[in-house]
């Protein structure tokens, strides 16, 4: 038995995510006394695993696997749960993840909990805190079958550091053409920038910013930051900003480190699909505006005042501090 | 065409979230009920195959009797059938499991369905009913063009977007972009009339089983107060975040 682990790659490369969602299965199989596997599908490298408590790597490597395929990963995902005997499967909440899981759930005939943010309990059943209502709640899910599958809300356990033995195994994916009934024919993305869900920190702007020519000053104050940029729902319907930019309930959901909110209201829909993050930062100029209410830290002004000024000060911090 | 789209019956966004029965059941008490947000913009591009392509709609939900109105207004909205499983819908494998059912018995071309509900958002429906069933899957899908049998279709990665191609039978995770916000139909009178002429079929579920259940809610905990920074000390605001906050 083991606790299976997906530790995804981006361009060969193990993505952060993927030593959270290692560090998280480490602890649950020293909860139930058992050893930590982690999967990797072409991945340049393993090695790091071993500082996060990783007993053994099933490392795959398949030119057929280049591109994602959810249900060709999630294949090789369950020949890798079955020879390995786990009980439990443990993945990220990555697009590809959320992707994926519930065709492996089917497979595997697990149940699945998605957007799990704490260890589960296993005295007596197997029982998982997860956010529900969009983050307005959280529910207590208890997983009744005997192959469980959680998928770990990102930043929700964080990394923990754990060296370890690390055993690198090569494994064979065992996908054959059945599993690519779908073709990815082109794959558009910005890599100069981070993505809203692999950001620790987002800049996010909303109707109070007037127009799409003023976007400049998110954009500047998300490069001094490393930070992704996000817009409330309205900018993304006006077309001032790509929908993909659009978070909230209805929209991506975020939960970075940090979360700077300018020229955004705080309406409940928006601020429900935000405040997972750790801390929220609020720039407006009406001292009213119901983000306040939400937020660790607040500054009332106008943001054509506070943001040129802001990344100033930014960019003398991080000299100072580089 | 023969399209089939799953309507998910949740609480309006607006609404105040409450438990009762010791925490263990959501509290129904004032709230509206919507089609869930991600499952109309499918509905609205249903209705656009219909109108531009030529094509059947359906429309299907896993629910007790409380969630016919909802349903209703997918009729109001152009769709030709509506379909109600006779069961509270308690979990996400046994909701799939039951419109597996319908999706096999009514041998649809492309089942369109929302990337997740935004009451337990658990974003296993689509995938799983699309296994269930042995049809090709994309999820978070903010774009679809059918064109005879295949289906050309963008889905949403971290950081950009994937064009795909798939024969169809297919079942879609859908989301805004499919169509836009400004699409989005509101029922007109007439529509409203004839929906109700329209056939609403009730349909024994297969009592599929349930994986997982909820024991227990809770709310977050209730957040500390704001600290305030002048406009004009910005490095105040910078100190708090490195110093405090941790989070530069
Ligand atoms: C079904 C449904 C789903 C929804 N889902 C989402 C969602 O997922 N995400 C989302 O964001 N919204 C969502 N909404 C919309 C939501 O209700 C709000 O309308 C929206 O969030 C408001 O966006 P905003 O804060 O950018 O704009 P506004 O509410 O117009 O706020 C603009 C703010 O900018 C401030 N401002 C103006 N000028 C300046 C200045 N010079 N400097 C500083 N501040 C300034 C104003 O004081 C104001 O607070 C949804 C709504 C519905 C009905």
């Amino acid at each position: 038995m083991s606790i299976l682990v997906y530790t995804e790659t981006e361009n060969g490369q193990l993505k952060k995510s993927a030593f959270e969602v290692a560090s998280y299965a480490k602890a649950v199989a020293d909860q139930l006394g058992e050893k930590a596997v982690a999967v990797t599908i072409n991945a340049e490298s393993t090695n790091e695993l071993a500082n996060y408590g990783i007993d053994k790597v099933l490392e795959v490597k398949n030119d057929k696997l280049a591109k994602f395929s959810a249900d060709a990963y999630a294949e090789t995902l369950k020949n890798a749960a079955k020879q390995e005997g786990s009980k439990v499967v443990v993945l990220s909440q990555s697009a590809n993840a959320k992707y994926l899981a519930p065709l492996l759930a089917v497979d595997l005939e697990a149940g699945y909990a998605s957007n799990v943010t704490e260890l589960p309990q296993t005295d007596g059943g197997f029982t998982v805190k997860r956010t529900a209502f969009t983050n307005k709640a959280f529910n207590q899910t208890s997983i009744d079958t005997d192959v469980k599958i959680i998928g770990l809300s990102n930043n929700a356990f964080g990394l923990k550091e754990n060296k370890s033995e690390l055993e690198k195994i090569e494994f064979e994916a065992q996908v054959s053409d059945e599993n690519f009934g779908i073709n990815v024919e082109s794959i558009d993305k910005n890599t100069d920038k981070v993505s809203i869900a692999d950001a620790e920190i987002v800049v996010s702007g909303g109707r109070g910013l007037k127009g799409p020519e003023n976007w400049g000053m998110i954009e500047e104050l998300a490069e001094v930051l490393g930070a992704a940029t996000a817009c409330s729902k309205p900018v993304s319907d006006m077309g001032w900003r790509p929908h993909a930019e659009h978070v909230g309930q209805t929209g991506k959901p975020v939960a970075s480190n940090l979360y700077i909110a300018i020229g955004i209201s705080g309406a409940i829909q928006h601020l429900a699909g935000v405040s997972a993050s750790k801390t929220k930062v609020v720039i407006n100029n009406d001292d009213e505006a119901p983000f306040f209410k939400a937020a660790d830290y607040g500054i009332v002004g106008d943001a054509f005042e506070v943001v040129p000024k802001l990344i100033e000060k930014l960019k003398e911090f991080k000299a100072n501090n580089a | 065409m023969k399209i089939l789209v799953c309507i998910s019956h949740v609480p309006d966004t607006t609404s105040k979230i409450n438990f009762t029965e010791d925490d263990t059941k959501f509290d129904t008490n004032g709230v509206q009920f919507v089609i869930n947000p991600n499952d109309e913009f499918g509905l609205t591009r249903a209705m656009w195959f219909k109108e531009k392509q030529g094509a059947s709609v359906d429309v299907v939900t896993v629910g007790g009797k409380d969630t016919e109105p909802t349903i209703r207004k997918a009729l109001a909205i152009g769709a030709d059938t509506a379909i109600r499983v006779d069961t509270e819908a308690l979990e996400g494998f046994q909701v799939a499991k039951e419109l597996a059912k319908v999706a096999k018995d009514g041998g649809y071309d492309l089942i369109i369905a929302g990337r997740e509900s935004i009451d337990y958002n658990g974003g296993m429906v689509p995938g799983m009913l699309a296994k269930l069933i042995d049809a090709n899957f994309i999820n978070t899908c903010v774009s679809l063009e059918v064109d005879g049998d295949k289906a050309t279709a963008v889905r949403e990665i971290d950081g950009g977007k994937e064009t795909l191609t798939s024969s169809l039978p297919l079942v879609i995770g859908g989301q805004k972009g499919l169509v836009e916000e400004s699409d989005l139909k509101i029922p007109n009178m007439r529509g409203i009339m004839m929906a109700r002429k329209k056939p609403l079929n009730v349909v024994e579920p297969v009592g599929a089983n349930s994986q997982a259940s909820t024991k227990k809610f809770e709310k977050p905990a209730p957040k500390g107060d704001i600290k305030m920074v002048d406009a004009d000390n910005i490095d105040e605001l910078i100190d708090l975040l490195h110093n405090e906050a941790k989070a530069i």
